[in-house]
């Protein structure tokens, strides 16, 4: 499997790290209760297209956005997280 | 025919040249309606319905599988068992399987190839060797066998590992002598046969692709071929077990990722024990036909396709050199991978849902071969009597809201990790 950075072109996927589902949601200063649980803990796990997190360790350092087919590993797009 | 196998019936078909074997269980049209299904046909499903059959007496069961029985992790996976665990909600789980698997043969009267043969694993460094020696001290406090042996004791076992390795000199290791392996194959099949033979209905090539739920209770699940009614419906689809469950809407903490294995060019018996390398996450054993099996860490990312990629094998093969450089010398025959239901705290779940009449039983992650007998016995306990069995009591599905993990790597809610 292979990733396209928008930085540094078509590389290995070795030189990222996975960071995980990108539509989980931080509660925002909620006390522990079922949306901690949520964002911590549950998962949509789809077996399909996946939005997930890769950060660029081994390269520009960029966190991306991929969307991916976790059936295939087709990737459809990265993007670079805007700032 | 020759229904019990022994070493006369054995002799008796050698002699008249095997025209007496039989299929091993039968291939039966769905009923409408079953007491239990039981959604899975790999080796947590078949010994679920085989103890409810042998140990609770419900007589009318269904197992539901999508494939061919055997097609999932229960054919996939390394075959390594043992019950070195530190927690304890664990230890008492996992000891009460293997202790189910050296009765299994006689109890199934299958051949499963049990094989005690030791799981040694290794420790390179003084902080290494205390987790270890903590963890032996857990385990012996709850009776289960433990060892701590010195880089000599290991050396004698095993002399041509790298002891010397500059980066992970091999100082020493736990061993559980009781650990072993088990043919990971025959543990479907006989399960199998033995639940097929207590009238268990194994219904492969049946997709479950929907739930029936009515006022808050299970009905009846969905198939490729037809409604299927159940009085309770029990799931164990392993990687599977996201999809089935969103199915019944609920959404689990599980990802989905997958791990693969690796066998050799078959050699003369050299490692008679399953070593782990505990620099890294590798291991590795022999087979009986002389293969070299080992694996190592899953990808790492959510995966359903069922084969890995290049730079686990690459990371594989490299700690497989560090620990054992003479395998350089070897071809690697073939890979495989298998999706695996990982939890967020990396240890299962055997517990009712909130829909009635729906049992849960997932999250084995990289290691449920081992838990099969004692997953099914439990399973089977919590379906037949509605209450969770004492060895699994801590598997519950809310320990995630209520705090209570069972995280033996100490990682938190990183898969990876575990
Ligand atoms: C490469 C590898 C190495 C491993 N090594 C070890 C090891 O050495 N020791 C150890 O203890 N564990 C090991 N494991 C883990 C172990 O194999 C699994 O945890 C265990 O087999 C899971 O339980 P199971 O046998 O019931 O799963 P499976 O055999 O996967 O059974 C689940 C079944 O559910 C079926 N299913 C899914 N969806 C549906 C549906 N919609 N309808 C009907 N049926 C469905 C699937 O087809 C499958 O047959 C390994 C796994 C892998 C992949
Ligand atoms: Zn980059």
């Amino acid at each position: 499997m292979r990733l396209t950075c928008p930085h540094c072109g078509n590389r290995g996927i070795e030189e990222f790290a996975y960071g995980g589902d990108a539509d989980r949601r931080r509660p925002d200063g909620e006390p522990f209760g079922q949306a901690w649980m949520d964002y911590v803990y549950l998962r949509r796990n789809p077996a399909g297209a996946h939005r997930e997190w890769w950060y660029h360790a081994s390269g520009c350092r960029a966190w991306l956005v991929v969307t991916r087919d976790t059936t295939t590993h087709v990737v459809a797009s990265v993007q670079e997280v805007a700032r | 025919m020759t229904d019990r196998f022994s070493i006369f019936t054995l002799l008796g078909e050698a002699l008249s040249g095997h025209r007496g074997w039989k299929p091993q269980w039968r291939d039966p049209a769905p009923k409408p309606h079953y007491d239990v299904v039981i959604v899975g046909g790999g080796g947590h499903g078949l010994a679920t319905a085989y103890y409810l059959a042998s140990q609770h007496g419900i007589g009318n069961i269904a197992v539901v599988e999508k494939g061919w029985i055997g097609s999932g992790n229960v054919g996939r996976n390394t075959t390594i068992v043992r019950s070195n665990y530190l927690l304890p909600g664990n230890i008492p789980f996992y000891e009460w399987s293997l202790k189910l698997w050296e009765g299994l043969e006689q109890d199934i009267n299958y051949n499963a190839m049990v094989s005690q043969r030791g799981v040694l694993n290794l420790y390179h460094s003084d902080g290494q060797r205390d987790a270890y020696a903590r963890r032996g001290n857990a385990m012996r406090l709850h009776g289960v066998d433990a060892e701590l042996l010195d880089r000599d004791a290991v050396r004698a076992k095993l002399p041509f590992l790298d002891f010397d390795n500059a980066r992970f000199p091999i100082m020493g290791g736990l061993l559980q002598p009781r650990g072993g392996t088990v043919r990971h194959d025959a543990v479907a099949w006989g399960y199998a046969r033995a639940a097929d033979r207590r009238g268990v209905d194994i219904l492969q090539n049946c997709e479950v692709t929907g739930i029936r739920i009515e006022g808050g209770r299970a009905t009846g699940v969905e198939t490729s071929r037809g409604f299927i009614g159940a009085g309770k419906i029990g799931l164990a689809c392993a990687g599977n077990s996201g999809r089935v469950a969103a199915m019944a809407g609920l959404r689990l903490p599980i990802e989905s990722h997958v791990l693969t294995a690796f066998v050799s060019e078959g050699l003369k018996p050299l490692i008679d024990c399953v070593v782990t390398f505990g620099a890294g996450h590798f291991y590795i054993s022999q087979s009986d036909k002389g293969g070299l099996v080992f694996g190592g860490s899953i990808d790492g990312y959510n995966s359903y396709a069922q084969r890995g990629n290049l730079p686990i094998i690459e990371d594989v093969c490299e700690e497989g050199m560090a620990l054992m450089p003479a395998l350089g010398r070897l071809r690697m025959l073939r890979h495989w991978g298998g999706v695996m239901d990982m939890s967020m705290d990396g240890s299962p779940i055997i517990d009712r849902t909130d829909i009635g009449g729906l049992y849960l039983n997932a999250g084995w992650c990289i290691g449920g071969f081992k838990a099969t007998p004692a997953s099914g016995w439990c399973f089977a306990h919590l379906i037949a009597r509605d209450e969770p069995h004492r060895v699994a009591a801590a598997y519950r599905l809310d320990r995630f809201a209520t705090g209570r993990l069972l995280d033996e790597a100490g990682a938190g809610a990183d898969v990876a990790l575990h």
